[in-house]
């Protein structure tokens, strides 16, 4: 080890920035393609085209919720609400539309506000009213649930009288000027979402904000940072991606399920731990969270083409967040 | 006699660094040993190897001439070896009976239930051999500073330890509550137990220990007697040069501009009708003893705390502070005693951690952080300010106290603040690195910020201070020039307490008031 003290010191820098970030991405894309070679070795349909395209659709919806639940994760907080605010916006977007036939593009505006409104609620609760995170987004959770059920009558809203609405997830963009890619276009959303994101955690002063908030709160504040209203800012992004999941999934099922909803928070949560941002804040990337999604994802196919019983998958998925974690956690040690 | 623990060329490596290199220490039962050196000398590493938190690499551990294999805390405390380290590690919900016995509780009804009865005579048996008066039954969470290392004091002798390792253990206390420390470390030394004493403190040092040993760079030094050695001795052997302690010469700053002013400043009883005026230039020491109330001026002046009343006058201005953003707006920065907790993002990097203060300098579009122009303003700190680090991109607690210090005064000059309160600026700093903070607090004051400096040390603040303010229970007790001031000057408004005060107070009307 001394050798690397005799170095250039840039190159120590080099070294231990590359070792931090890229360490834990390394692994889990590793284990990614290790799950995707053991299954297409057990079943020559995994490998299909048809199924790698169904995968990245299945990763759609969970990917956009975990990127939201990324950013609330990186400061250090929780968001139980993610799913069920999904479902909400998807609700809302179906009023906008079904019941009040408005135009498409106001429905899309309405799902994306609706979700950064109550999000900003969850950052309000959070930061000036100091409610626990787990404690304010698991009532935010319930509220939603309801409210979903009450504004649509507790009845699904289908999109029929607007068709182009499951253009949204459903079409293929890149198929139609690469007709050998069709991948759908829920898909390129969960994309975009994640580059963007991706890009303004690293980025921007809100990203740098959002680490130092999971790194060491208070001086941050005794830095002259309004740290409530960044913290507010963070829930309101992280709702307003929960809206344009709600607009992913409403868009696929071409209606919006207001029994749908909870349980998406753990995969979201499940996929963001597993792509080694921690839990207790400051770190993390959305690269790792797309890793951990797809790792979610390539697991239930998987084990679904090899006929596994639904009930098998997730204590195997229960027993892969674990082992995640874990390796982590040795990978800190060493 | 056998020495209790000899320690003979002890080698220890982590990841890219020697932390100790043929490493020495020798024990004596009713020895107090100090172990001396600069932060990073090894004193702690080679103490945490002795108490089996760390693993040795090579060399020999001798327990009463028998080597020994220490391969856990655990080990550690069965052949009575016991650490206290300078953060405490009690449980505050518990009572201190509870604390000590922690998983060795008293059981009866066969072992099912606690007994708590056991518990507090076992535990007030230690008390009254430490002759210290505690209920066992006290909760920790409740407790002073000093109690509460007594009551950990308390949890090693449970152990049945002969060699206790104190890290810092006045670093919280007071001047009472150190002398009661000693107190019961003389008793220790009486019954035979041998202490290892690690500590910056050199008058702690002269008047507690029998012998030094000094420490640098991992490697062992000399051991020395404490009585025949002299203080700059021991220091020129930490530094390996010797250091010249100078006074600064307090300029005329009577034509400088009032930059901050407060008046009749309030908060319950933490702060009592505080008035002071800092120029531009000047160095105003704030002195008292711990718990005087002076981090609390500081916080509220600075908006991180709320105030009942009072005015704060800026630039001739009144102003109204509600939260830090409002000081840093205004050009005030707080440097705070406890990096860790409120100065730093440990888990960050060096670049992001001065930059925070003033991040909306470095963007662009109002949004985009303009990466390259972050580095090179961190690199123009890192080297103005001699900060030892690989780089720009390193993790901030990786770094040493004094090299972490010098970066939350990078954060504040970076952010151009005219009116800087340091709190304990040099609080678990070694030598060396703490002339280098003087020596930029002076150039900072030459520059023309302000500057007022809170110290518990008071040769630090007759060395530092052009003006000193003194604070007892919440209120200024006192201002005193830094000219011809000395330490009984500062020590005596520094003990006026309210209490005392009420009595002379008929006598004292008619007197000078400062």
């Amino acid at each position: 080890m001394t050798t690397i003290v005799e170095k250039d010191s840039r190159a120590i820098a080099r070294s231990t920035v590359l070792s931090q970030g890229a360490w834990q991405k390394i692994l889990a894309f590793a284990s990614l393609i290790a799950l995707m070679a053991v299954f297409s070795i057990a079943s020559e349909n995994f490998l299909q085209s048809d199924n790698l395209i169904g995968i990245l659709q299945a990763t759609a919806v969970n990917g956009v919720l975990a990127v939201a639940a990324t950013f609330v994760i990186i400061t250090g907080g929780i968001d139980l609400s993610v799913g069920t605010l999904m479902t909400f916006c998807a609700v809302i977007v179906g009023v906008f539309l079904t019941y009040w036939g408005l135009p498409m593009p106001v429905g899309i505006v309405a799902a994306i506000a609706a979700g950064a409104i109550c999000g900003s609620i969850s950052g309000t609760l959070i930061a000036k009213m100091k409610i626990p995170p787990f404690i304010a987004t698991l009532g935010m959770m319930m509220l939603l649930k309801g409210l979903a059920l009450v504004i649509s009558g507790t009845r699904p809203i289908y999109f029929n009288d607007t068709p182009n609405f499951s253009m949204i997830s459903q079409e293929s963009l890149i198929g139609a000027v690469l007709p050998f890619l069709p991948i759908p276009n829920g898909v390129l959303i969960l994309f975009v979402v994640a580059i963007v994101s991706s890009l303004v955690l690293t980025r921007t002063a809100f990203g740098r904000y959002t680490f130092a908030l999971g790194s060491n709160e208070e001086a941050v504040r005794l830095s002259g940072v309004n740290t409530d209203f960044w913290k507010i800012i963070v829930y309101t992004v992280s709702g307003g991606i929960c809206g344009i999941a709600g607009l992913v999934i409403a868009s696929r099922l071409n209606s919006a399920q207001p029994a749908l909803g909870q349980g998406y928070e753990l995969d979201a949560i499940a996929a963001v731990v597993i792509g080694g941002t921690s839990l207790s804040g400051g770190r993390g990337t959305i690269l790792g969270t797309i890793i951990g999604a797809l790792i979610i994802s390539v697991l239930t196919n998987g084990l679904r083409i090899l006929s596994v019983a639904q009930e098998w998958q997730t204590v195997v998925t229960g027993i892969i967040i674990i082992l995640a974690v874990y390796a982590d956690i040795l990978r800190r040690k060493s | 006699m056998t020495p209790l623990v000899t320690i003979r060329d002890l080698d220890k490596s982590f990841p890219g660094v020697k932390a100790l290199k043929k490493a020495r220490f020798e024990l004596f039962p009713g020895e107090v040993h100090a172990l001396m050196g600069e932060n990073g000398a090894g004193k702690s590493t080679l103490m945490k190897v002795l108490a089996g938190i760390y693993q040795k690499d090579s060399g020999d551990i001798l327990i009463e001439g028998r080597p020994a294999d220490i391969r856990s805390p655990r080990a550690a405390k069965d052949l009575g070896i016991s650490i206290i380290h300078q953060e405490l590690n009690l449980m505050n919900e518990l009572t201190a009976a509870q604390n000590i016995f922690i998983g060795r509780e008293p059981k009866r009804a066969m072992g099912l239930l606690l007994d708590e009865g056991a518990l507090n005579r076992a535990a007030a048996d230690i008390f009254s051999r430490m002759n210290l008066t505690l209920d066992p039954r006290a909760e920790v969470g409740e407790l002073t500073v000093a109690m509460q290392q007594m009551v950990e004091i308390a949890k090693a002798l449970s152990f049945k330890s002969r060699v206790l390792i104190m890290d810092e253990p006045t670093a919280a206390l007071n001047k009472a509550e150190i002398a009661e420390l000693f107190g019961i470390i003389r008793q220790l030394k009486a019954e035979g137990v041998g202490i290892v004493y690690i500590s910056h403190k050199m008058d702690e040092l002269k008047e507690i220990s029998d012998r030094v040993t000094v420490m640098r760079d991992g490697e062992y030094v000399d051991t020395v007697p404490t009585e025949s050695t002299s203080v700059d001795a021991i220091i020129s052997m930490m530094v390996g040069r010797s250091l010249t302690e100078t006074k600064t010469d307090v300029p005329d700053l009577s034509s400088h501009d009032v930059v901050l002013e407060v008046r009749n400043l309030r908060r319950s009883n933490a702060i009592q009708d505080v008035s002071f005026k800092l120029r531009k230039g000047e160095i105003l020491g704030f002195a008292g003893l711990m718990g005087a109330g002076r981090t609390e001026v500081a916080r509220a002046i600075f908006g991180a705390d709320p105030l009942d009343g009072g005015d704060i006058i800026v630039r001739g201005q009144p102003v109204t502070i509600r939260s830090p953003q409002d000081a840093v707006r205004l050009g005030i920065g707080y440097l705070s005693e406890d990096r860790k907790r409120y100065g730093l993002a440990t888990g960050m990097d060096v670049a992001a951690n001065i930059v925070m203060p003033c991040l909306r300098k470095f963007l662009s579009l109002n949004m985009v952080l303009r990466a390259r122009a972050i580095r090179e303003a961190a690199r123009s700190y890192i080297k103005q300010l001699r900060i030892k680090t690989p780089s720009d991109a390193q993790e901030v607690r990786f770094l040493s106290g004094g090299n972490q210090q010098k970066i939350v005064i990078a954060k504040w000059l970076a952010r151009d603040c005219e009116i800087l309160f340091f709190d304990e600026p040099t609080r678990g700093i070694d030598v060396g690195a703490k002339n280098e903070i003087y020596k930029l607090l002076n150039t900072l004051a030459t520059q023309g910020r302000a500057i007022v400096m809170i110290s518990s040390e008071l040769p630090e603040i007759l060395r530092m201070s052009h003006r000193i303010a003194v604070m007892c229970e919440g209120r200024l007790t006192g201002e005193l020039p830094a000219d011809g001031a000395t330490q009984e000057d500062i020590m005596r408004l520094a003990t006026r307490r309210h209490s005392l005060m009420a009595d002379s107070s008929n006598a004292a009307i008619g007197g000078s008031t400062t």
